[in-house]
């Protein structure tokens, strides 16, 4: 069962991952990518990953394409769809893809971990409370880190959306 | 310079909203509570209940055309309602009275009179034109039908709706 | 033949067939609360206004044979909803010239597709012959329910943008911008009930109220005196309690946040250019993310399926099948009193300004809720 599910779901990401960079209407293509999202997020369920699936269509799908979304309606881009394609453009494009999909083959080849198989989980397994753990036993000091960087993003943003700085 | 609407200083129970909802709530659920032991009376359950006899006598309803006393109807077929018409809902195909007739000298009599109730917007329009006070809005007012058809209402049936009804325009008597 | 017997007996199809049962059941039951619970709505709104509302459509039992006239006096109105249904579907079913058709299609199915997928996670009963009475018992369910409804906003969206009209348009942009300002209060005004209980499986959640009380009536429910702990527990819980049903309100587009359709302002907000079934679907869809919103509530803080005094379906043979119908009984008539509640509520206030709901939003509650987190966090680190 698992196995056709897991292609079902790669295939509608990996569809809708290029639907996103095909699709001429920008709105079409938030729209894939937040398919495509879901096809990841049902990925992770797949692997007993429920929190971080979860969390993938809360803060990706639900919240972060919808503002974009938001931003492609109001500005209505009409350019984009007229635009053309020309070859060099393509070609180049298609270089740094080729480049890039070599790379990621190279790495992951010689990326130990990722060749071995697992042994099956315990069917009584708590991921929300084993990330929480994970995140502030052992990696507490770059979790904090990271909230202190957020904090002064946010604050950040919220000055420089001011209109008038005294 | 735009208007700036002044706004009134809340204290705090007005800024957490939530006693204004407990007030609000009492308001509604009072008027609820009252419904249900049936002690508030506004409705009236319709076609059980009827207001016709509270019916003023200018009540505006359907179009009818009347007749005087001696059974004659007194549309003259002018067609001053079939222009006034501002739905144009009125159809009028004037005939000639034939010379050996009582009233030969009304010339005119409606061979056809069709009013569109669909297309009625019981304004009160014709009646006030007729110079010869021949079309009057009754009390009717529940006009329906289950066809187009039954909907336009022709000269037989606006004659039976108006039924006699004596009035000032005594011009076409005999004994003038 | 053997190997289908074989697969017939496994477990794997007991739990496929259970499943699609449930579902069906499920999804059965909250389409059948959702068009009553519109019937409900315009009863009590018209007999808070006094006036009588729906009361004639009947059954017409005496096409059946029954000699009674109708029953019109006794069952008057209760038609209705089918009446409405079987309007909705013969309407003609109208799509303007300059709409963007694909998404004027799919926005109306998106919308009621996320209501309902959510509803999958919700404990609506204890157990029938061994049977949990909740569709996906997974670990993480309240955050599927926030991810699943966050969903929603797309068919809210795509509906505005498609309609390719202003007013459809600025109820989309309202309500976007709305969703994602209560999304944060709602997710973070119910961490302390996870930082008390310690769970955030919905399942395990009601069995500690059953074993504790109910989060928010501990005393009362546990047929025994609260504890100390449970008791200083208490006001944050209420805190979150209320900050939790107010940004429900909001998530559901209900009064006083209806801003996206707005009657009065934007003549139908986001549907103003659908009709038929289309339009119906829309309205489905936002009184089942009503019910799915009173269904969380009512596990989170009000114990679910639990009643003092009556046991849950653990018994074996048909005691236990009994007593978990009517443990499922008790769960949906705890969700109607919520509906009724937010009906109470819609038809008392009166419709917040933009800048007013989102400051209600941005600065009471979500600073209400991240200060709740903390005091829970020092509660439960002190005396829990």
């Amino acid at each position: 069962m698992s196995p056709i599910l897991f292609w079902i779901f790669t295939a509608l990401m990996l569809g809708f991952g290029a639907a996103t960079l095909i699709n001429r209407n920008p709105v079409a293509s938030a729209l894939s990518l937040v398919v495509s999202l879901l096809g990841l997020s049902a990925l992770f369920f797949s692997l007993d990953a429920y929190f971080i699936g979860v969390i993938q269509i809360l803060v990706y799908a639900g919240a972060v394409m919808v503002l974009f979304l938001f931003i492609i309606m109001l500005l209505d881009l009409k350019a984009e769809q007229r635009r053309q394609l020309s070859l060099p453009v393509l070609l180049g494009g298609a270089a740094v893809t080729a480049l890039f999909v070599t790379q990621i083959v190279l790495v992951v080849r010689s990326f130990h971990a990722g060749n071995q198989s697992f042994p099956p989980l315990a069917s009584k397994f708590d991921d929300a409370s084993n990330i929480g753990n994970m995140l502030f036993s052992h990696y507490n000091l770059p979790f904090q880190v990271i909230g202190v960087l957020i904090l002064v993003a946010s604050i950040g943003v919220v000055v420089l959306s001011k209109r008038e700085l005294n | 310079m735009a208007y700036q609407v002044p706004r009134p200083k809340l204290n705090f129970a007005e800024k957490i909203y939530l006693p204004s909802v407990i007030a609000g709530l009492k308001i509604t659920l009072g008027h609820l509570w009252r419904m249900l032991r049936g002690k508030t009376h506004v409705c009236m359950q319709y076609p059980e209940e009827k207001w016709d006899s509270h019916l003023p006598p200018h009540y505006r309803g359907a179009p009818t055309l009347v007749s005087d006393e001696f059974g004659r109807t007194r549309c003259v077929a002018c067609q001053l309602c079939e222009f006034i018409c501002p739905p144009r809902a009125i159809r009028i195909k004037p005939g000639e009275i034939p010379t050996k007739d009582k009233f030969a000298k009304v010339e005119k009599f409606p061979e056809q009179f069709q009013i569109d109730m669909i297309r009625c917007i019981y304004c009160g329009l014709c009646e006030e034109v007729c110079p010869e006070q021949a079309i009057f809005l009754k009390k009717e007012y529940a006009i329906t039908g289950t066809s187009r058809a039954a909907m336009m209402h022709q000269k037989e049936k606006l004659i039976e709706m108006g039924g006699i009804q004596p009035g000032v325009v005594n011009k076409w008597n005999e004994k003038k | 033949m053997n190997a289908i017997l074989e697969f017939l007996h496994s477990d794997l199809f007991f739990m496929i067939w259970t499943t699609l049962a449930k579902s069906a059941g499920l999804l059965g039951v909250v389409l059948g609360m959702v068009s009553y619970t519109v019937y409900a709505e315009r009863r009590v709104s018209s007999l808070m206004q006094d006036r009588l509302g729906p009361n004639r459509t009947g059954f017409p039992l005496s096409l059946l044979g029954f000699g009674i006239k109708d029953w019109s006096p006794i069952l008057g109105g209760l038609g209705q909803p089918i009446a409405d249904a079987v309007k909705l579907l013969l309407k003609e079913d109208f799509t303007p010239a300059y709409v963007k058709k694909f998404y004027y299609w799919i926005a109306p199915a998106l919308g009621i597709a996320a209501a309902i997928i959510s509803l999958a996670v919700i404990p609506f009963g204890s157990s029938i012959a061994g049977v949990p009475m909740v569709i996906a018992n997974i670990g993480i369910g309240p955050l599927f329910i926030f991810a699943i409804s966050s969903l929603g906003v797309y068919g809210i969206v795509l509906a505005g943008w498609s309609a390719n009209s202003k007013y459809p348009f600025l109820g989309a942009i309202r309500s976007t911008s709305q969703l994602i300002s209560y999304e944060l209060a709602l997710g973070l005004s119910v961490v302390p009930l996870f930082l008390i209980i310690g769970k955030l499986n919905l399942v395990e959640i009601v069995h500690y109220q059953v074993q504790n009380g109910w989060m928010l009536l501990p005393g009362i429910t546990a047929g025994k005196l609260p504890t100390l702990s449970q008791i200083v527990c208490w006001i944050p819980i209420l805190i979150s309690f209320l900050v939790f049903t107010i940004a429900m309100f909001a998530e559901t587009n209900r009064l006083p946040f209806d801003l996206p359709e707005a009657e009065t302002e934007l003549v139908g907000g986001y549907h103003t250019e659908y009709s038929s079934m289309k339009f119906a679907l829309f309205f489905l869809g936002e009184y089942t993310a009503m019910i799915t919103g009173s269904s969380l509530i009512i596990t989170l803080f009000l114990g679910a399926w639990h009643f003092p005094g009556i046991p849950d379906g653990s018994m074996a043979g048909w005691p236990g099948v009994l007593w978990g119908l009517v443990n499922i009984g008790v769960f949906f008539t705890k969700v109607f009193a919520f509906l009724i509640f937010f009906i109470f509520i819609r038809w008392t206030l009166p419709r917040f300004r933009y800048d007013q709901l989102m400051k209600l939003g941005w600065i009471w509650l979500f600073e209400i809720a991240l200060v709740n987190i903390f005091l829970t966090a020092l509660i439960v680190a002190f005396v829990h």
